[in-house]
């Protein structure tokens, strides 16, 4: 059984317990503890199941690179499913429960997979769930459905809050372990801008456990006191940042990284942001990573209490903990034997070491043998005994096929098949790898890295992440990486030896990547590679039966590396089983792409702070406060919100839309027009350039008139349209929509920075410098008049002109122009004395019956005066002449903007369609989209369109359905009664009528 | 504004207490930093290029300092101007004192192609103030904080949003599009909450 030592454990504290529940049940842990380690205390070995044959499993690793130990932690809004008991940090009050099992952990129904593994190998639901093709939807596709995943999905908010932050460096160092720490001080010392990150709380990585075990020094004291003095060193160095329990997540195009901070995990609901997400960019990355051990491939390896040997030794040193008294090495290299001297140190019991090469005479092995441990050479595992947890192993020769020689009875099986240099960051933006015969590793190819705008490496990888495995080369290799770092930031080293490290030698270590070599099927099925998706050996040399030669092919089809710990342990034992099932070379076969993040990061921190009312930056004009406390329904209009309508009391929105229509053409409305753009346009070439952008001639407006205009883009498609004002000599103003003003800005300077650029012109887009309000209605002189100030008779302030004034004593320029067909004023002042002019205007207006409007009345009258809405009436694939709008083109004007793109045979056919009004036979309002359909169908089978509709509302003056639409010819066929389909129902009939509905004279807005 | 004026013989309301309203009403908020909404400021946005005849000294009459080369904001008793890009210029005063400045400023590049325009009421601005202001910007901009100097002026955008920043007095000055000031408070908010410090 795993328990707790009654001695040691460097990380946790004693004197501090934490309560914490797993499944319900109560527990109890240490300060310091990770939740893995508090479970094996507890006797808690079973901590979950895999995905495919659910089957039980347990701690294999003791970090980040976990596949197996993966549970819901929390609840609710802090709800975190696949969350690595091995990372967790044990805190009080910890909630966690197991995944992927029913009814129960111990007693899981989908285990039945694992019987069924015959049936169910890699790949078989590429031949499964194909017939019958009617079960897909109703029996397959649930079934799929309700196995997919591990943890479950959080269904509410979360309840904490994430942020991020730009951070700048020269040297960014990913990795806090010896070498990271010798580069980040040869560098701060020289005085680079140095940030170093540390995945973990604590720093050293493998030197500070694995020097309390052999005795290493460095600079002759412990790896311990060595990181200490260093970290002392490091914080009175205030150009260098040092940041633990950060993990470098991803690297990008020109140094920049993302790194995942993890600043409250530990202490949930203490009011820090959870996590933060650092934006890094970095002259110069350099990464430290370290190297994560392999698991061996022999049958039975997945059982709870097989695992790592290092991480073993981690739970003894770091914990106190231990999987069982009795535990069995299994191993093809020297490092392995620190486990077993530490377990001997701990008072427990090694029954063996089977050490899987012919011989074994480093010091490690000697050091092993001195303390009385058995050593057996080249032997190996045939199969692990027991069922929920390990209860022995049967050994074997390595070279032969799995006769068995003996059992030895044991708790736990400690397995190591080399290490592998964490690769995945020097990877991610290019950089290559090459293989490394005599460790059986992939290592950073110093060749071929990824490289920066100026072609120089953008990373350096040192230390155990470069191959540097021993300690005795990883100080050197850090100072030979650091030292290319700072020559290429043309800065200068201060003088400084590597530090010296006495540290035992290790012998070779030789690959094995079957246990034993001549294993038959039924062994190799029961090999595992990968323990989260349940890939086997077996798995791997079938899909290279069946023709997946590539890895990329292998890894999708089998899965291998495709769980929440992307491969970390199955990747390179995967490989090698892919090439010698296809007789190449490993470095032939290469790896799988590595992509960030290196470790999952939760899509909180990605967000940051955009949720909730920052998710978007919404625009609000200066009257936004008082259309909400009005009651407003408002709608977006891009990121503006504006008001649709203002219903009042129970008033369903088609009621106050009515009321508003009619309250306007009756009598006084209110509109909000903030949101319209507005840009000034001035120099000695402003009306040529302005003669330019509108089809229209803009450079003859008289001084205090207005103009309506339309623009169009070079393929001469309708872009946008408004009303421009001439202000003076080399001044004009330029309305244009609300959605359009930031575009039609950058569409001016675009042309005038990238074509006429000797042209005289500046722009300035002012749209937020005014608020504008419509003044509308029969009474809106009358209310202007209330006011007092400027003079708004017709005869001085006629239709389609402007002047500057006060009125009510605020400073104002007042535009006679209309959307709605009524008389209207359009009175834009500065934004900051917006809503008090509103406020005088809803106050003086009373008397008058004053309301505002929204913009859905808005949208009403204009259709029913027939003007156009872009957006509505243009969708990009329309032109002026198809609206009936040839008039506001210039036949004048040699060029324009769209002209030459409107002489293009298909926009000058008189078969396009064009403009119309549709009036139901019946009243009624033609549903939005509808389609006006001609005889027959098409080749696709699909029946003939002739027209479609652009605009459709219920018209509260006229009291009926109004629509405008494009039909082919249109303007030929008015009188015509056509049809168009809805989804429920006869087909509509409306006749063809002139678009305009209401008051074609135009006699409203010109009085 | 005012050009011809014909005043009302009717009844006219009561003529407005004619003060500013700036976004927020002065919001502020205080939690690591103290963050609050500034009072109207003056801002007039100048378009000419840097060699037009008499530009240096239109900008000296108008805020009395020299003309900024890129990237500088220079300032001298309350009044600042800015160079944005190779052809635009922000000029910042009271708020009180626009519309003398843009007469003024027109007036002295009549005759050269200039555009003088008033901004003041198409921003807002945000003070961040205190020894870790630089910390909740640098959550919300892609500035290298430590290499922003004095003098400095920075266009930048503050997460969704475009902004402009430099320092001032004890903390940093952010000034945004007005209809975004609702946002932008909510940003600094956020960012400034006690507990959420970087170091």
């Amino acid at each position: 059984m795993s328990t707790r030592l009654a001695k040691g454990g460097r990380l946790i504290d004693r004197s501090l317990s934490y309560d914490f529940t797993f499944n319900g049940k109560g527990l109890r842990g240490f300060a310091g503890d990770t939740l893995a380690a508090a479970m094996l205390a507890n006797d808690q070995m079973l901590m979950g199941r895999s995905f495919k044959y659910h089957r039980p499993r347990s701690v294999v690793a003791c970090g980040p690179e976990e596949p197996n130990a993966l549970v819901n932690l929390g609840e609710d809004a802090r709800l975190e499913p696949n969350q690595r008991a091995t990372t967790t940090a044990l805190f009080d009050g910890l909630v966690a429960s197991s995944q992927n099992h029913w009814p129960s952990l111990e007693f899981d129904v989908g285990a039945i997979n694992a019987k069924l593994s015959a049936f169910l190998p890699a790949g078989f639901y590429y031949k499964t769930f194909m017939f019958p093709r009617a079960f897909w939807k109703h029996i397959f596709e649930p079934i799929i459905r309700q196995s997919a995943g591990l943890g479950k999905a959080p269904n509410q908010r979360d309840a904490d809050r994430y942020e991020h932050t730009y951070a700048f460096c020269d040297l960014l160092v990913i990795g806090g372990g010896v070498a990271g720490l010798r580069a980040a001080l040869v560098a701060g010392q020289a005085g680079l801008r140095v940030i170093l990150l540390e995945q973990n709380v604590h720093f050293g990585g493998r030197a500070v456990v694995d020097s309390t075990v052999d005795g290493s020094l460095i600079d002759g004291v412990s790896a311990h006191d060595w990181v200490e003095k260093t970290l002392s060193a490091l914080a009175k160095l205030a150009n260098v940042t040092v940041q633990n329990r950060t993990t470098g997540a991803g690297v990008y195009d020109h140094g920049y990284v993302l790194a995942d901070e993890r600043v409250a995990d530990h202490t949930p609901g203490d009011g820090r942001p959870k996590q933060r997400l650092w934006r890094i960019r970095a002259g110069r990355i350099l990464t430290a990573t370290g190297a994560i051990e392999r698991p061996l491939a022999f049958a039975g390896n997945d059982l709870p209490g097989v695992l790592l040997a290092a991480a073993l030794r981690d739970y003894v040193l770091n914990y106190g903990v231990t999987l069982g008294d009795r535990t069995v090495i299994v191993t093809n290299n020297d490092d392995a034997y620190r486990t077993a001297l530490a377990l001997v140190d701990a008072g427990l019991s090694v029954p063996a070491i089977l050490d899987a090469r012919p011989e074994a005479n480093g010091d490690l092995p000697n050091a092993a043998r001195a303390k009385g441990i058995r050593v057996e050479t080249g032997r190996a595992i045939a199969k692990v005994k027991g069922g929920k947890r390990v209860t022995g192993v049967s050994v074997c020769l390595q070279a032969g096929e799995g006769a068995v020689l003996e059992e030895i009875a044991c708790d736990a099986v400690a397995m190591s098949g080399g290490w592998s240099p964490v690769v995945h960051l020097f990877s991610h933006c290019g950089g290559k790898l090459i293989w490394q015969e005599d460790g059986a590793f992939f290592k950073p190819d110093a060749a071929r890295p990824p490289i920066t705008h100026d072609g120089s490496a953008m990373v350096l990888a040192a230390g155990a992440a470069n191959g540097a495995l021993l300690a005795s080369e990883c100080l050197a290799d850090a100072d030979a990486a650091v030292l290319m770092a700072v020559k290429l930031a043309r800065a200068k080293t201060k003088a400084s030896k590597t530090p010296t490290v006495t540290s035992p030698s290790e012998g070779k270590m030789a690959p094995v990547w079957i246990m034993p070599q001549g294993a038959g099927l039924d062994l190799r099925a029961k090999m595992w590679l990968d323990y989260q998706n349940d890939v086997k050996v077996s798995d791997v040399q079938l899909a290279a039966r069946e023709g997946f030669e590539s890895v990329e092919h292998t890894k999708r089809y089998t899965t291998l590396g495709m769980a929440t710990d992307q491969g970390k342990l199955s990747n390179i034992n995967g490989l090698a089983i892919l090439a010698d099932a296809l007789g190449e070379h490993i470095p032939a076969v290469g790896t799988t792409t590595f992509r960030p993040p290196y470790t999952p990061v939760t899509i909180g921190a990605l967000a940051g702070e955009a949720r909730g009312d920052i998710f978007q930056p919404l625009r609000r004009t200066p009257m936004h406060d008082w259309h909400e406390s009005a009651g407003a329904y408002f709608e977006p209009v891009g990121l503006w919100r504006r008001p649709y309508c203002y219903p009042k009391g129970q008033e369903t929105h088609e009621a106050s839309v009515a009321r508003e229509v009619l309250n306007t053409r009756n009598g006084l409305g209110l509109l909000d027009a903030s949101t319209l753009g507005k840009i000034i346009v001035k120099g000695p070439d402003a009306g040529r350039f302005l003669d330019m952008l509108y089809t229209g001639v803009m450079s003859s407006l008289p001084i205090g008139k207005c103009r309506y205009g339309l623009m169009c883009n070079e393929n001469g498609f309708l872009s946008d349209d408004g009303v421009v004002a001439r202000i003076d000599e080399e001044t004009w103003l330029c309305h244009t929509t609300s959605g359009g003003a930031d575009r039609i800005h950058a569409h001016m300077e675009d042309w005038l920075q990238c074509e006429w650029w000797d042209w005289q012109v500046y722009t300035a887009n002012v749209t937020e410098q005014y608020a504008q309000v419509a003044v509308v209605g029969p009474k809106a002189r009358a209310l202007l008049e209330k006011l007092g100030g400027m003079d708004v008779s017709q005869d001085r302030l006629p239709f389609m002109q402007w002047a500057d004034g006060t009125l009510g004593g605020f400073p104002v320029r007042v535009y006679r122009i209309s959307f709605s067909g009524e008389l209207s004023y359009e009175i834009a002042l500065p934004s900051s004395y917006g809503l008090t002019f509103w406020e005088a205007c809803i106050a003086a207006g009373a008397e008058f019956g004053v309301m505002p409007y929204g913009t859905e009345a808005l949208h009403i009258m204009r259709a029913e005066k027939g003007f156009i809405m872009i957006g509505d009436e243009t969708d990009g694939t329309v032109i002026p002449q198809d609206l009936n709008m040839a008039w506001a083109i210039s036949k004048k004007k040699t060029d324009y903007l769209g002209k030459r793109g409107q002489e293009r045979s298909f926009l000058a056919d008189p078969e396009r369609w064009t403009l119309v009004g549709l009036e139901t036979l019946d009243g009624s309002v033609i549903p939005d989209g509808a389609y006006v359909v001609a005889e027959g169908v098409n080749p696709n089978g699909q029946r003939n369109v002739q027209g479609r509709v652009t605009s459709t509302y219920f018209s509260p003056t006229l009291k009926c359905g109004i629509a405008m639409g494009l039909l082919a010819r249109g303007s030929a066929r008015m009188g015509e009664i056509v049809e168009l389909p809805v989804l429920n129902g006869a087909p509509i009939k409306a006749k063809v009528v002139n678009q305009i509905f209401y008051d074609k004279e135009g006699a409203k807005a010109n009085g | 504004m005012a050009n011809s004026v014909k005043k009302s013989a009717k009844v006219a309301v009561a003529a407005q207490n004619l003060t500013p309203r700036t976004a927020l009403g002065g919001a502020k908020f205080k939690g690591f930093v103290s963050v609050t909404e500034a009072a109207a400021l003056g801002m007039i946005s100048l378009r000419a290029k840097s060699d037009v005849a008499g530009l240096t000294l239109a900008i000296k009459a108008a805020v009395g300092v020299e003309l900024p080369t890129s990237g500088q904001i220079l300032t001298q008793a309350g009044k600042a101007v800015a160079w944005m890009s190779p052809d635009e210029y922000l000029l910042i005063m009271p708020y009180a004192e626009v519309t003398g400045c843009l007469a003024q400023l027109r007036a002295n590049l009549a005759g050269r192609h200039s555009l003088a325009v008033d901004v003041s009421d198409a921003r807002a601005v945000f003070d961040v103030t205190g020894p870790k202001a630089d910390q909740v910007l640098s959550k919300l901009c892609p500035v290298d904080f430590a290499a922003l100097g004095p003098n400095q002026l920075r266009r930048t955008r503050t997460a969704q949003v475009a902004a402009a920043i430099w320092r001032e007095g004890t903390g940093l000055r952010l000034v945004c599009f007005r209809s975004v000031a609702g946002y932008v408070m909510g940003l600094l908010t956020h960012s400034a909450q006690s507990g959420a410090e970087i170091r």
